[in-house]
């Protein structure tokens, strides 16, 4: 964030420079960072939680203040000058910096956590030791790499939080939304498992909000044992879990679309929509890019479907004596459910999935076809020739680390703030499809007021071309829309509104606009 | 095969192409010059303000055309020779047609300012205005100010995009209050507070005399008839539009001031048609002008135009009127006839109800002997199209849309609502007693 200036195909010096203040916040805000970057390389300080709170504090206010120096002398509106001028915004120099600065930092975390100052046995140094004080405040114990990391995306969704509500403050519905991942993320991913982990030390951490396929591992073998061992509260957990995949995520995304989680409870989202928001415009809006996302993100339904069964075939028995959930009753089990949901959408639903009905019904056979397999070849712990364990470790590998971090956070200022959540995400491709197939949700189009002017799709997070069905008078109802509603922020004519309805006419495929005389619209249509 | 040819690659044009190639397998050849693709230019705006790349102004992305045989040739025609049904293009070559489509839109107006011709005086109306943008007005330096001629919905456009270069910028208005010849004065009044706001140099009731050039032949400062010279370095010339049409004063094609057309949008040449904003209705299609130069009306013309080609003849008949736009912060709508004072029918009766200290308001036209609903402006607050489309039909009366007026309401979820405090003045006014009905999906998705 500087005046760097990096030639615009176009001649001149557009608005980008930052102003006196947004500098002096810059400056506080790295500052704050600095103190972490110091420590890194083991200058450790003497009073770790005097620099401690020296340092996030310093970069919680940096951002606010430069938030106010953006927006607080402007009036309230859509706040979008000079995005593609700035380097920051539109991967100039300084993009590719941060991109390359954010990815190292993953893979550090994910990988080499030493170097962050991780010791197993024995006192952490470097950052990780600045932040013991912190840990042993709320949970009792010293910190880790993920104290470290839980920390600071904390810290990021609140501080870009106010720096979001700030440039959208004459839009409510952006207002409480943001109030809302806020509170999720420091309550129920920061604070809520620290302070449980105190009072009960055999409950496995649990970010409540957090269901399966997000995380993945919730059902693996020694989660389920300190579920168990947790007594009532662990018990009730495990149930929650369940539950929570089940039956409360339909319920709600069949009453509000997947935003309710995707943009309004979810931590990825949530930094996505604070920390990310300055990338949205970066998407790829391209059909191309819309025919990879269904591919990639329905592999990984797929992936993570069949690693989870296999973790848990892994470790039941065979005896229905012991336990009555046995091997084959839980593969029995899985595929009833995935056939009673295929055989009800090709049934009622074909109409919705056109031309997808194929892909599901791969997706589908796929699964069948491995289950058998695994009952048939799968000797203890194997899948035909995999042992459970590698499925569980490769995916935990390449989409639980290499995808949702060092990509999907990693490259925003390259590819934009959601590209885990749109290629990645198996937990949105789930909700996605509950949301096309079967919610009042949609984004209403405004009949004929549409100009085209492309600003939907700019600033769609998730790439989808909002405009293509916007100018033909059709509503939006799409797998991937999280919800964020600010296509219908920026639309400059009053023409998208994201609103919970009734089913029918949801889907509304028309040809001629409202506008046109009336004759015209019922013949075109008829065809 | 019957080969369309179509001149103009605006939304008239590629309008009637596409709906053209839904309904047959006709060839079809877009002759454009501006622009290779087509674009939207009321998007043009954004590119300068760095909202956009220019290429999401496309709401097509390249491989459309091919895939969909749309031929497309980049070029300036210079002729149309209907006897032999040929076009000569300043490029060179001829192109033959079946069936010709004119639709090459507008050209900025120019009144015969002195020095209106001067390097830093522009219009806006082409992509290559906006290049021109920017070089007058990269930034506040090579522009310390720009003056603004004519108040209408481009000249506060410019204005707005200079701002955000944070070049100063004097707006003069012919009328005594912005866009007040469409506008009713409570509105008008609205937008000036809010141009002035935006720190922009109103100045109302005045005209331009003279751009007075230095010694380059750039301009260097106007003259207004209000006896005042101001110093600027850029001049934006956005005194409204008028029909693309110079090409074709020669061709027998009747002209007025624009390509002369019937409701079928048929030219006095057989296989000649006119659509989009270079098209001038023979007689005005109800309150509508003659030369309707909206997005939505091209729109309309290509749609209806290419039933017609596909051999489904349909004359050209839009339904109610609507219109929107922003001035700067603010969204405008308009559904069914609101007139301005200037222009109002003597029948005409209007509501206005502004909010305490927002910049929201909405003015509600009636028939003051029947209380016919005759249509409503709102700033500030999004409506349904739909329903005001379907009321205008139903010829509700205005007590009707009043106590409905939750249907309407369009804005995103959680906004402050205004139809109780919009209804307690205009029973008080109108010595009414309407409670507002509660907001139902069953009416707003009802079939009509
Ligand atoms: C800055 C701006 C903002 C606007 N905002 C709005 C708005 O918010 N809402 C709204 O309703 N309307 C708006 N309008 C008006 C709207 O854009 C026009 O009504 C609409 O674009 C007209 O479309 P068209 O297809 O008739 O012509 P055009 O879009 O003008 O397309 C005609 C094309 O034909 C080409 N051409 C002309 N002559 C020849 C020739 N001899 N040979 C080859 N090619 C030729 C031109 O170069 C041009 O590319 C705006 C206009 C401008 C300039
Ligand atoms: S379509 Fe709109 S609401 Fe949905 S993700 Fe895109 S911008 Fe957000
Ligand atoms: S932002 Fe609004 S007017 Fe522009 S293309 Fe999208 S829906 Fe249409």
């Amino acid at each position: 964030m500087s005046t760097y200036d990096n030639n615009m195909s176009l001649t001149g010096e557009p608005p980008k420079a930052l102003n006196t203040g947004q500098k002096l916040a810059t400056l506080l805000g790295m500052a704050g960072l600095g103190i972490l970057v110091l420590n890194l390389f083991n200058l450790s300080f003497p009073n770790s939680g005097l620099w401690l709170t020296i340092s996030l504090v310093a970069i919680f206010a940096g951002i606010v203040w430069f938030s106010q120096a953006a927006y607080g002398h402007k009036s309230k509106g859509i706040k979008n000058d000079g995005v593609w001028f700035k380097s920051m915004s539109s991967r100039g120099v300084l993009a590719w910096i941060a991109g390359i600065a954010l990815t190292g930092f993953y893979v550090v975390l994910y990988f080499y956590p030493q170097y962050l100052g991780l010791v197993k046995d024995g006192d952490n140094t470097g950052v990780i030791a600045l932040f013991d004080p912190l840990s042993k405040l709320l949970s009792g114990n010293p910190a880790s790499q993920w104290f470290v990391y839980g920390a600071l995306y904390t810290v990021a969704i609140l501080a870009f939080g106010i720096k979001f509500i700030w440039k959208y403050r004459h839009n409510t519905y952006e207002k409480i939304r943001t109030i809302s991942v806020m509170f999720f993320q420091t309550a129920f991913a920061f604070i809520i498992p620290e302070i449980m982990a105190r009072l009960n030390g055999d409950l496995p951490y649990y970010d409540l909000k957090n269901m399966w396929p997000l995380n993945y591992y919730n059902f693996e073998r020694y989660r389920i044992n300190s579920f168990v061992d947790g007594g009532d509260i662990g018990l009730a957990m495990l149930i929650f879990g369940v539950l929570s995949i089940f039956v409360i995520s339909p319920i709600l995304t069949f009453k509000f679309g997947k935003r309710w989680y995707c943009s309004w409870v979810c931590g990825c989202g949530g930094l996505a929509e604070t920390a990310g928001d300055s990338f949205r415009q970066l998407s790829d809006k391209s059909k191309f890019a819309w025919k990879v996302e269904r591919w990639v993100v329905h592999s990984v339904v797929v992936f993570v479907t069949l690693m989870t069964t296999a973790v848990i075939y892994s470790y039941l028995g065979n005896d229905t004596s012991k336990y009555w959930l046995t091997k084959s009753t839980f593969l029995i089990g899985v595929g009833s459910i995935l056939t009673l949901v295929f055989a009800w959408v090709m049934i009622y639903k074909r109409q919705e999935l056109q031309k997808d009905a194929k892909y599901g019904a791969i997706g589908y056979f796929v699964i069948i076809a491995a289950l058998i397999g695994m009952h048939v070849f799968s000797g203890d712990g194997n899948i035909f020739v995999f042992k459970s364990e590698t499925l569980r470790k490769s995916y935990s590998f390449l989409i639980g680390s290499i995808f949702s971090g060092v990509i999907g956070t990693g490259f925003y200022p390259i590819l934009g703030n959601r590209v885990w959540c749109r290629f990645g995400c198996p937990m949105a491709a789930i909700l996605g499809f509950q949301q096309r197939m079967f919610s009042k949700f949609r984004i209403t189009t405004n009949g004929g007021q549409c100009i085209s002017c492309g600003n939907c799709s700019t600033y769609c997070e998730m790439g989808i071309d909002v405009r293509a069905y916007a100018q033909k008078g059709e509503n939006i109802v799409r797998s991937s829309c999280v919800g964020c509603g600010i296509c219908s922020a920026v639309c400059p004519r009053g023409v998208l509104k994201l609103e919970n309805g009734p089913l029918e006419g949801r889907i509304n495929p028309t040809e001629v606009l409202l506008g046109n005389d009336v004759d015209l619209m019922e013949l075109v249509n008829k065809k | 095969m019957e080969h369309i040819v179509i001149i103009g690659n605006g939304i008239a044009g590629v309008s009637a192409a596409r709906h053209i190639r839904k309904n047959s397998d006709k060839k079809i050849t877009i002759v454009s010059t501006e622009t290779e693709y087509f674009f939207s230019r009321t998007a043009l705006m954004y590119v300068y303000m760095g909202h956009m790349k220019f290429e999401h102004t496309q709401p097509y992305e390249n491989w459309f055309w091919k895939k969909n045989s749309i031929d497309l040739v980049k070029g300036f025609v210079t002729t149309v020779d209907h006897k032999n049904k040929k076009l000569t293009l300043r490029e060179g070559g001829e192109l033959g047609y079946d069936k010709l489509i004119i639709a090459t839109g507008s050209k900025p107006n120019k009144f015969g300012w002195p020095g209106q011709d001067l390097k830093g005086v522009q219009g806006l109306y082409h992509r290559q205005d906006l290049e021109k943008l920017e070089a007058n007005a990269p930034n506040n330096k090579v522009c310390k100010r720009a003056v603004i001629v004519g108040g209408g919905l481009i000249g506060i456009e410019l204005a707005e995009m200079l701002v955000t270069r944070n070049i100063p910028v004097t707006f003069l208005v012919r009328e005594t209050s912005f866009w007040n010849g469409v506008l009713p004065k409570g509105e008008s009044a609205l937008i000036n507070e809010h141009i002035l706001e935006h720190h922009i140099d109103l100045r109302l009731a005045t005209n331009l005399v003279e751009i007075i050039s230095d010694e380059n032949g750039r301009a260097k400062a106007v003259t207004t008839d209000k006896g005042d010279t101001i110093e600027c370095n850029v001049v934006g010339l956005t005194a409204g539009v008028s029909p693309n049409i110079d090409f074709l004063k020669d061709s027998g094609i009747e002209l007025g001031r624009g390509v002369k057309v019937n409701r079928f949008l048929e030219t006095n040449i057989p296989d000649v048609y006119a659509i989009g904003d270079c098209a001038e209705q023979h007689e005005a299609i109800g309150n509508r002008r003659p030369i309707e130069a909206v997005w939505y009306t091209g729109r309309m013309m290509g749609e209806t135009l290419a039933q017609t080609l596909c051999g489904n003849r349909r004359s050209y008949n839009p339904g109610h009127w609507f219109n929107s736009a922003k001035f700067l912060d603010i969204e405008y709508q308009t559904y069914g006839w609101v007139f301005s004072e200037r222009g109002m029918k003597d029948y005409e009766q209007h509501f206005h109800w502004r909010h305490a200290t927002e910049k929201i308001c909405i003015t509600v036209s009636f028939d003051k002997n029947t209380k016919k609903f005759l249509g409503i402006n709102t700033f500030g607050i999004r409506m349904r199209h739909a329903i005001f489309d379907r009321w205008l039909t139903e010829e509700r009366g205005v007590d009707h849309v009043m106590e409905y007026l939750k249907d309407a309401n369009f804005d995103p979820e959680f906004y402050a609502v205004y139809e109780q405090e919009i209804l307690a003045q205009y029973n008080a006014e109108f010595g009414t007693s309407i409670v507002p009905k509660k907001k139902s999906w069953k009416r707003i998705f009802e079939r009509v």
